[in-house]
């Protein structure tokens, strides 16, 4: 059974489909990328399955393990999505705490479970009972991301003053703690250098060892082919194509809409300057 | 050269704007003749000094600037900041034990001590959980009115009142927060700006219930074990089971007590709060809500526990207010009050403790104790308000201390705060 089925999704803003008659599934442990043009639809659809938009239609069912009874994702609240859907995400624009520590912002993360051990906040207050064991935990599984992270050094420290890429780090480690059985990345390579590019890879490659699944939005090429498992082509609001990477690669309407036409923009636009 | 004539014909213009402001409120001056009627004076030479202080202190700062010599204020080392809150914990204890200080001083201090713990309720909600409220005056009413009416009707005293007005006010404050939250920023204020209002009229005009804007009279003051503070040694004084003589002084100082515990006690519990998974949740929703719903943190509820919380300390201070006074009306719980909590808490820098203090008594203790100053007091209160926010405009204490850490704690600077609003 797959992780996550998406039947016919629609999603209209007033006259504009943003989202039209979507279906696709997202295999178990695989990484599965969306990609298509600027405007696609691909934000959109991102939305819908993490619980900031509600489909107009079609439905989304999420299961959390192999015989485990699916559950439908757009019946439930937005913040529900992450605690009882288990489906976590990430921003294009990076949504840090910025305030807040980095370590803080992984305690935030795991606010539902420690929440549910603060005995309506009375045990927390007078620090006693399960919340000090629940505390302990927290803090584990909040290092454990650090060192995968690589930003243990830096736990005490603001998280808006960490660089970008360290920033994109900490979100994804920080969607983590939420112990999802689906990420969603939005563009998780935006903005990143080859290096961190490529330490980003290793991260989403252990995150998937792990078992968790993964689905993400991006743009660059390179790491969509090199990292993928399944990719779903969206133009204009429609899936116009769904496969394994050397399937899209040599898919003609795909090129036509979208890796054909805008590599040769990109060069006609290089030899022109 | 040009330089010079360009800082000249600046200033120029200040001061001329300064001649139109002026003008009015100093150039002339209202006096009675003879027969009793009404005389306006010019006095050109004030007004002259008042234009030229302005064109010369303009000229300062241009002069200041040229030389890119930054006028901040000395950022309070983190030292001072460590020993400034146990040192004041200290003066805030023994105070009424101080033999030299007059009996008014107390009553300031009280006064103070009942604005700081508006000052730290509201620093719950619009400190920590970042929801700008213009209507906190509303709790203190709750508060205050529903320790009055069961005062005087049921004839409870103060320590069973209490609890129950802080319950009260409690509800009041999800009551409220349900339509509310789901506004943001200005929305927000504006409907919680409204709010108080309402509750201030339903006051005024519920005659029948709250006495209308005669008020109620005849509010009991607080009693220790059941023994009463008179001015009389009967046995069932204070004074009388103890044997000693009877002074005002002994009321002063027992009142000044239970603000202090309460205050003490709403301190320590958003001190515990903000080290729990709530209170990271209410920064947390400060920094940027749109991530906490990613989350999984229900933010209306979240909301909720913070208007409730910063709610109920509204009205224990409330119903603090009114056995202080023993005597209340809707004109003790104006919008004035709202504006003052709220810029007790910004001029202190949200979210932190001892700002609040410190902006307390400034805001509460000065002019109380400039009332020799007279007219002026409000004129150089207002100054002074306008000097701090343009050296700090973060509140005195801007820096945050991180809830929980690995190594050493290093606080966060104001740049990376967010003032949340939403």
């Amino acid at each position: 059974m797959p992780i996550l089925t998406a039947h016919n999704v629609t999603m209209r803003f007033g006259g504009l489909v943003a989202v039209d008659n979507v279906s696709f599934s997202a295999r178990r442990g695989d990484i599965t990328a969306i990609i298509g043009p600027n405007g696609a639809g691909k934000t959109t659809l991102f939305n819908c399955i993490t619980g900031f938009y509600r489909p107009t239609g079609g439905t989304l069912t999420i299961s959390h393990h192999e015989d485990a009874h699916p559950l439908r994702l757009d019946k439930l609240p937005g913040h529900a999505i992450a605690h009882k859907g288990r489906v976590a995400r990430t921003f294009q624009n990076v949504r840090l705490f910025a305030g807040m520590t980095v370590l803080e912002n992984l305690l935030v993360a795991q606010h539902n479970k420690l929440q549910d051990a603060t005995g309506f906040g009375v045990l927390g207050i007078l620090g006693l009972g399960r919340y000090r064991h629940a505390e302990r935990e927290a803090m584990e599984q909040a290092k454990a991301w650090l060192h995968a992270t690589g930003l243990y050094e830096r736990a005490d420290d603001p998280a808006g003053s960490l660089p970008y890429g360290a920033q994109r780090r900490l979100e994804i480690a920080r969607a983590m703690c939420t112990d999802p059985v689906l990420l969603c990345l939005d563009e998780p390579a935006a903005g990143l250098n080859p290096r961190e590019s490529a330490g980003l890879n290793e991260l989403l490659q252990k995150i998937r060892k792990d078992g968790c699944s993964l689905l993400l939005i991006e743009h660059d090429m390179g790491v969509v082919m090199k990292i993928s498992d399944q990719i779903v082509v969206l133009d204009h609001g429609k899936k116009i194509a769904d496969g394994t990477p050397a399937e899209i690669r040599s898919d003609p309407v795909v090129i036509a809409a979208y890796l054909g036409e805008s590599e040769e923009d990109a060069d006609a636009a290089e030899a022109a300057r | 050269m040009s330089r010079l004539a360009d800082m000249l014909k600046d200033a120029g213009v200040v001061a001329f704007f300064a001649l139109l402001v002026f003008a009015p409120f100093i150039g002339v001056q209202l006096g009675s003749n003879l027969r009793g009627a009404l005389t306006l004076a010019p006095t050109p030479m004030t007004l002259a000094v008042a234009v030229a202080v302005v064109f010369c202190a303009r000229l300062a700062v241009l002069t200041l600037a040229q030389h890119r010599a930054a006028v901040t204020l000395p950022r309070m080392p983190v030292r001072v900041q460590d020993y400034l809150a146990p040192a004041m914990l200290v003066l805030g204890v023994v105070l009424p034990f101080l033999p030299f200080l007059p009996n008014a001083y107390i009553d300031t201090a009280t006064l103070i001590l009942i604005y700081v713990m508006l000052g730290w309720g509201l620093n719950i909600v619009v400190g920590l959980a970042g929801l700008l409220d213009l209507g906190y005056v509303a709790f203190y009413a709750v508060g205050a009115y529903s320790f009055a009416l069961l005062a005087t009707n049921f004839d409870l005293s103060f320590w069973e009142c209490l609890p129950i007005a802080g319950i009260l006010a409690a509800c009041w404050g999800i009551f409220l927060g349900f339509p509310v939250l789901r506004l943001r920023g200005d929305y927000l204020a504006i409907v919680t700006l409204a709010f108080g209002e309402i509750i201030r009229l339903v006051i005024t005009n519920w005659v029948s219930l709250t006495g209308g804007p005669n008020g109620i009279l005849g509010i009991p003051h607080p009693t220790l074990f059941g023994l009463k503070f008179t001015m009389s040694a009967d046995p069932g004084t204070f004074a009388g089971f103890f044997h000693i003589d009877p002074t005002p002084r002994q009321h002063l100082t027992f009142l000044y007590y239970i603000i202090l515990a309460l205050a003490l006690i709403t301190n320590w519990v958003t001190l515990r709060l903000r080290k729990q998974p709530l209170g990271r949740a209410w920064e947390a929703l400060r920094e940027d809500e749109i991530a906490c719903r990613s989350l999984g943190i229900n933010v209306r509820n979240t909301k909720l526990t913070a208007f409730a919380i910063g709610a109920m300390f509204g009205g224990f201070a409330g119903s603090f207010f009114a056995t202080r006074e023993g005597f209340i009306s809707p004109d003790s719980f104006v919008f004035m009050e709202s504006a003052t909590v709220l810029s007790i808490v910004v001029l202190g820098g949200a979210g932190s403790q001892l700002g609040v203090v410190l902006a307390a008594i400034v805001m509460a203790g000065v002019p109380a104790l400039m009332q020799s100053l007279q007219i002026y007091r409000m004129l150089i209160f207002g100054l002074a308000l306008v000097a701090i926010m343009v050296f700090k405009p973060r509140g005195f204490i801007a820096q945050r201390r991180p809830s929980v850490t690995l190594g050493a704690t290093k606080r966060i600077g104001a740049e990376f705060i967010s003032q949340g609003r939403g």
